[in-house]
């Protein structure tokens, strides 16, 4: 197996009596598209702070390419992040911030000024070098963060949801451009977010953290459809949980179980059960299922005959659900339960 | 907030009145400094620029000026470099008793001029003259730097609370030494703050009388100084209103700076 981009082993971090960081191992391939997802608190972005050396590990080692890093500065360390806040350098014009990680390395003024622009090329920001960072919007403001990071040419870039300040629209079409972006250059990205369609939608792997651990690693597909814990079912995506009498009932079987929404289907047969919620959101219209079984199901329909005027009367009807014994899900305990 | 019409102007009125009380005998030194008669008869008959001839020519008012000037940039020199090294400690390091450094940086502004006096003179008399050092310009400047480090730390510290580390991280990550990080990023954006607080601490040093009376070394005077000694005697008072008037100027000037550079945060308590 190739030498991994990054490589952490027995990762520890405590602030205090606090367990940021409770034990982490993990390799990251070079050229991934990596994505740390978990909500707030659960570590990542300290995760992140780690690798790039800002914080020291209270135990464990972070290895780059194979060399161990864990004692060098950041300066020392040929990875560069993209901040959530973007640190622009306000007293610096765009095309000096750009050019930051070159001038400090010695790199000549004639070269240094080719790269920057060939960098802000990268980010479709060509002739915005003279503006200063607080006369350009947030969207372009990010770009510039990225193309100050890109232009080291880095092995490793790190992302600390550099999306998060964005709106919506301005959100999802960075998300494709990132995605361009590193599939182009083809370094290794690590990308931290809350936000589980991002991560979803970017990566080639997507570790979930919970409460200082990796709850699992995986494709997209694998984290989604293959939930390890109740903690990663509930978190990415909206997942139906089963456990105790009704699992029994509806399953036949003891244990923990996920359904995903989507995979139901309301019809003539099937577990009976209660509309007690319909929610029209577009595209699709969600209805909550109090089953006779004892649990409570969402049920996900795309809106592709539906009429508006139907959906209210689905309050209070009794109705049958319906789903494949393949997308009945066992999942294991929390590990932090 | 809504006033009512009444107290709305009630208080404009208040405003007014303590703006005249402060500022309207600041501008009779001013005019009297152009008064031709000797013992300011008001109203002024007679425009003269006599007087400012006479101070310009008067040698003790010039050596003082100078002397002045020379403690201020001394002080100021020693509160930059102090000022912003304490505020740097306080706010980006954690250690045993930083509340406390931070409160005994700041003290030396609230104390009674006449104790930090009285105890500097008795300090130098007692420990650092045996040594060979007497009391002299330096002693000034000490006993001015002890005030005016709080200038440049207040202005500091509330730019590096306001500005966070994160532009420092991103300058390490971008792989700058922490010299050049001090270099490019740091200094420059505290540039503006070091000027406020510098132009503050020279502006109090030089008004400054009663640490410097006890701290003065002999033939050691002061513009503030050579004023009050020459405040009561008839001849000089002209030129006295002159020098005033000079020093009004000279002390508005880096305050209003200050008060431009520093913006809204800058947390300049003087006394």
């Amino acid at each position: 197996m190739k030498t991994p981009a990054i490589a952490l082993s027995g990762l520890r971090k405590t602030f205090g009596a606090v367990e940021a960081v409770a034990g982490i191992d993990l390799e990251i391939a070079d050229g991934e598209f990596f994505s740390m997802l978990g909500p707030s608190g659960s570590g990542k972005t300290t995760v992140l702070r780690l690798i790039a050396g800002f914080e020291l590990p209270t135990a464990g080692t972070v290895a780059l390419s194979g060399r161990d890093v864990t004692r060098l500065a950041p300066f020392e360390r040929d990875v560069n992040t993209v901040f959530q806040d973007y640190a622009l350098f306000p007293h610096l014009s765009v095309i000096e911030n750009v050019e930051y990680g070159l001038k400090v390395r010695r790199v000549g003024r004639r070269e240094r000024r080719q790269r920057g622009e060939e960098a802000l090329e990268t980010v479709r920001l060509k002739g915005f070098g003279s503006r200063k960072p607080s006369a350009m919007s947030g969207g372009q403001r990010q770009r510039v963060a990225l193309a100050r990071a890109l232009v080291n040419r880095p092995r490793v870039l790190l992302l600390d949801e550099p999306l998060g300040a964005l709106d919506l629209k301005l959100r999802e079409q960075m998300q494709v451009e990132l995605k361009q972006i590193q599939r182009d250059v083809g370094i290794t990205f690590v990308f931290v977010t809350h936000d589980q369609d991002e991560a979803l939608t970017m990566s080639d792997r997507v570790a979930v953290f919970d409460a200082g651990r990796i709850a699992q690693v995986g494709t997209p597909e694998q984290v989604y459809e293959r939930p390890a814990t109740p903690f990663v079912a509930g978190f990415v995506g909206t997942s139906n949980l089963l456990t105790g009498d009704a699992a029994q009932t509806l399953t036949g079987r003891r244990g923990a179980f996920s359904v995903r929404p989507e995979k139901i289907t309301i019809g003539d047969e099937g577990a009976p059960g209660t509309v007690a919620e319909v929610i029209y959101a577009g595209p699709v219209t969600r209805f909550v299922v109090d089953l006779d079984a004892g649990a409570r199901m969402v049920v996900v329909e795309q809106n592709r005959r539906t009429g508006t005027a139907a959906l209210g009367e689905m309050r209070g009807r009794r109705v049958r659900l319906t789903w494949h014994q393949e997308h009945v899900i066992e999942i294991g305990a929390d590990r932090a339960a | 907030m809504t006033l009512s019409a009444w107290s709305r102007w009630s208080l404009r009125v208040v405003m007014a009145l303590g703006l005249l009380f402060i500022y309207v005998p600041l501008l009779l030194v001013l005019v009297n400094s152009f008064n031709g008669d000797r013992t300011f008869g008001w109203p002024p008959h007679d425009f003269t620029t006599r007087w400012w001839t006479a101070a310009w020519n008067n040698g003790g008012a010039r050596d003082a000026l100078w002397t002045s000037v020379k403690a201020g940039l001394g002080a100021t020199a020693i509160a930059l470099v102090l000022g912003t090294m304490v505020a740097f400690a306080v706010q980006r390091f954690k250690f045993f008793g930083r509340d406390t450094v931070s409160l005994l940086i700041v003290l030396p502004i609230a104390l009674p001029g006449i104790v930090t006096g009285i105890a500097l003179d008795s300090a130098w008399r007692s420990v650092i003259a045996p040594l060979g050092l007497g009391k002299g310009l330096f002693s000034v400047i000490v006993g001015h730097a002890t005030f005016c480090v709080v200038t440049v730390y207040n202005n500091v510290l509330a730019r590096l609370r306001r500005s966070g580390v994160s532009l420092e991280e991103a300058s390490a990550d971008l792989g700058a030494s922490p010299g050049q990080t001090f270099r490019y990023i740091t200094f420059p954006t505290l540039r503006s703050a070091l000027l406020a607080g510098g132009l503050l601490a020279f502006a109090l040093s030089f008004d400054e009388i009663i640490v410097t009376t006890f701290t003065a070394g002999p033939g050691i005077q002061t513009l503030p100084i050579w004023i009050f000694n020459n405040l009561f005697r008839p001849n000089q008072a002209p030129v006295v209103n002159v020098v005033a008037a000079v020093l009004i100027v000279l002390s508005v000037l880096p305050v209003w700076l200050a008060q431009r550079l520093a913006g809204p945060e800058a947390g300049a308590s003087r006394t």
